[in-house]
């Protein structure tokens, strides 16, 4: 039996980022949100706002640590598995990735002890510095990753070659067209995943009579940030799609199963793509609504896949699914907020056991939408590494064999299975265990780091030093 | 257009030994870590690099992004030469690293992580260890590409160089609990330095031993007239180091065997650069071959020229904060 190194080298980058995506999903929002809460606690003083900031910054330093880990991973696929791609791209795209690499331990560095030890070291005000720098350091290296994957998908600013990129306009290779549209979308998708779990959190300890004032304080001041969020989320999808509208039609084609290109095309809610026929199964059309989205003109011009090569064309199955996934969830998630709304006025916000329940059945919902969101943007990016430019065919390591990448791939699945699960099941005890006492009584180190340098200073512990 | 390659590889080759000798240690405490006797010391040789690991690692990721931003010709052939090293190194330290957050919190399962703390730290240096044999022995190159099998680093010189490399950061993480611990565990900590330290000379002499004989280029560098004569400190250096670390291993110096572990690594370390200076992809693309374009380099350097100096001394500082002794009741529960 043979396998084919590139399609399971793709499955195998599709492992890794798969799994790594999900802690920056939480720990941008997460961050954020602690500032915000310590910034609360130095404006008005109340203790509230010190326990819930202690006890989700316990929670940050478990998903940190994981994402650190499974981000150690991400650069070296770069040059085991794609290192034609790493060759020719690296002039272009190896800058932003060390930049990414030194602000990220640049924000280690300099503030995130302070922040996860240095509680009752330094003064409120500064401990509120540090976790503006840590969340400022976490989109900063948001703000690299996306710029590297946008030139990806809508290269600009480069010459070619014998087959390998120069740069020619940095400020153009960073920002690239694609680039302020997937930052923003990406951005307030992890802000919004956050606040799906913090509501979780909140809404399971109101239904079990817990931490009753932290689960309010949860609740309520995480749904007015999503009455917010996810209208304006809905808004930067659109103009995100109108963006790729224009720089890669063949991706919309795909999103949307069109075929043949027409003015007034339908919107298809459903149907079972097939890309032999080249038609659609089973479709349930909406007439002109897909004009309509797409151009924000009835009678707008719709470009169809035929279009194209076949050798040109993405997948369509994947990234009509996909798409039709998240926006399914921003669907649900609109609906949760709206729900929010009525419960708010009709002042049972804190006690309808069925409303608490679907804001913790929601607490995922943000994850799967990242999934879907990046499994469309990148499987519609197909069949290119660099958009319309340098084929994924052409990327892979020459070297690999099938049996090569079949082994990693297994290796990476096993521990990535052992790992996530315990992270995930450390993070749900450190919910159970709740905010109670958080700050009131030293806590133990726990997380692999000790009190940095709480007590390792010598003013607070002078027997420490020789 | 200005040569950025020297000032490169200079950044460069300071990340890689600082990566060495600061995860070395580390790795190396994990490794002794196995042969502790009870909980208590187990808790204390874990407190010992407790504070400062995850910074060590970090300058793993800046040494891989640094390798394919100065010279990513190097990076695009060695990474996939080493694919099955690099695996097991990644894996490994995966399993390592949450190894710190669950075995405290994980109650249930503390043996199994203590396991894999062990073994964790064992795989990644043994396969970091075979990385540098493969590197020293050179690759099969066509055009810009890796064109040998992805097993072709397994031979009996890397796996000796990746035994050796145990031995190595062995030394420096029972150097480092040396000058960590005290008492009993500061006595158990010499002892297994001194089991370290022979494997270490035996390493030294094969590997130094074997390496002229590998390539005649390198044979020519270090014995023809009158590099001999230049380059014979090197040798003579490592020797009386070498009696320094042991005479150190059985005093009462407490920072002895660390220091002289660093310096034997800066050592080979040295030598190892002599021998294949000026290639990146050895024998086959020099550092100005594998070069990224002046103006890739260029841009790098200024954000990096900045923040280098920044993260040395927070590095430094953090060190500073957490000096002394480690005791049982300081750090995580004690």
């Amino acid at each position: 039996m043979t396998f084919d190194p590139l399609l399971l080298s793709r499955l195998q980058f599709a492992w890794v980022v798969a799994w790594h995506i999900l802690l920056p999903a939480l720990t941008i929002g997460l961050a954020s949100y602690i500032a915000l809460l310590e910034a609360l606690n130095v404006a008005t003083g109340r203790e509230i706002y010190f326990r819930l900031s202690t006890f989700w910054t316990r929670i940050f330093a478990v998903s940190f640590g994981m994402g650190v880990v499974s981000g150690i991973v991400m650069p070296f696929q770069f040059g085991t598995n794609w290192s034609r791609f790493s060759d020719a791209t690296a002039n272009v795209l190896s800058p932003l990735l060390a930049y990414e690499g030194l602000t990220a331990f640049f924000l280690e560095a300099a503030f995130l002890g302070v922040l996860l030890f240095g509680r009752r070291l330094v003064p409120p005000w500064a401990h509120l510095v540090a976790a503006l720098m840590v969340a400022g350091g976490t989109l900063f290296s948001a703000f690299w990753i996306l710029s590297t994957n946008s030139w990806m998908q809508t290269p600009v600013g480069y010459e070619v070659i014998d087959g390998r990129f120069f740069p020619q306009d940095w400020l153009k290779i960073i920002f690239s067209p694609s680039f302020p549209y997937r930052l923003m979308h990406t951005v307030t998708a992890f802000y919004i995943t956050t606040g799906f779990v913090v509501v979780g959190v909140g809404a399971w300890y109101l239904r079990r009579g817990r931490f009753v004032e932290e689960g309010r304080s949860m609740v309520s001041m995480t749904l007015w940030l999503l009455t917010i969020l996810v209208p304006l989320q809905i808004f930067l999808g659109d103009r995100h799609g109108l963006n790729t509208v224009q720089y890669q039609p063949a991706k919309i084609a795909a999103i949307e199963a069109r075929w043949d290109t027409v003015s007034g095309a339908p919107l298809t809610l459903f149907a079972l793509p097939d890309e032999a026929r080249e038609s659609n199964r089973y479709a349930v059309d909406v007439p002109y609504l897909g004009s309509l989205i797409l151009t924000h003109d009835v009678h707008g011009n719709v470009r169809g896949l035929r279009d194209w090569p076949i050798e040109e064309r993405p997948p369509v199955a994947v990234p009509f699914f996909a798409f039709r996934i998240m926006v399914g969830i921003g669907l649900l998630m609109l609906a949760l907020v709206i729900a929010s709304w009525w419960m708010r006025a009709g002042r049972r916000l804190y006690d309808s056991v069925w409303f608490l329940r679907c804001c913790e059945a929601a607490m995922p919902l943000g994850f799967l939408a990242v999934l879907a969101g990046w499994t469309t943007t990148e499987v519609g990016r197909q069949p290119w590494t660099v958009y319309g430019v340098m084929r994924t065919a052409d990327s892979v390591s020459p070297s690999l064999t099938g049996q090569d990448v079949l082994i990693s791939l297994v290796g990476y699945g096993i521990v990535y299975l052992v790992i996530f699960p315990f992270g995930v099941a450390l993070m749900a005890r450190l919910v159970r265990t709740g905010p109670l006492g958080a700050g009131l009584q030293p806590e133990p180190v726990e997380s692999g780091r000790p009190d940095l340098p709480v007590r390792a200073l010598p003013s607070a512990e002078p027997e420490v030093l020789p | 257009m200005l040569d950025f390659v020297p000032i490169w590889t200079a950044i460069l080759g300071l990340g890689v030994f600082f990566y060495v000798l600061l995860d070395g240690f580390d790795l190396g405490v994990g490794i002794l870590y196995g042969f502790t006797a009870n909980r208590v010391s187990r808790n204390l040789v874990m407190n010992s690099i407790a504070p400062i690991w995850d910074g060590n690692e970090t300058w793993l990721v800046l040494g891989g992004v640094g390798l394919f931003a100065a010279f990513p010709l190097a990076f695009a052939i060695i990474m996939p030469a080493v694919y099955f090293p690099v695996l097991g190194m990644l894996l490994a330290l995966a399993f390592r690293g949450v190894a710190f957050e669950f075995r405290y919190r994980d109650a249930l399962h503390r043996t199994f992580w203590d396991y894999a703390f062990c073994l964790g730290s064992a795989l990644a240096t043994f396969a970091q260890g075979i990385v540098l044999g493969a590197f020293i022995q050179g690759f099969e190159v066509a055009g810009r590409n890796f064109a040998g099998g992805s097993l072709d680093c397994f031979t009996p010189f890397s796996i000796w160089t990746g035994v050796s490399l145990l031995f190595g950061y062995g030394l420096l993480g029972a150097g480092w609990l040396v000058l960590k611990t005290q008492g009993e565990l500061q006595e158990w900590a010499r002892r297994l330095g001194r089991w370290c330290f022979v494997g270490v000379i035996v390493a030294i002499g094969v590997v130094s031993a074997l390496t002229p004989l590998l390539e005649l280029d390198i044979a020519f560098r270090w014995f023809s007239w009158p590099n001999i004569v230049y380059l014979s400190p090197i040798p003579i250096l490592t020797l009386l180091v070498a009696i320094w670390e042991w005479r150190s291993l059985n005093s009462r110096s407490e920072v002895g065997p660390f220091a002289g572990a660093i310096v034997l690594f800066l050592l080979c370390y040295i030598g190892i650069a002599i021998s294949l200076w000026p290639m990146i992809v050895p024998y086959k693309f020099t550092l100005w071959d594998a070069a990224a374009s002046p103006n890739t380099q260029a841009f790098l350097l200024i954000g990096t020229l900045f923040l280098l100096p920044v993260i040395l001394m927070y590095t430094g500082w953090s060190y500073w904060v957490f000096r002394g002794k480690v005791r049982a009741d300081i750090g995580y529960h004690g």
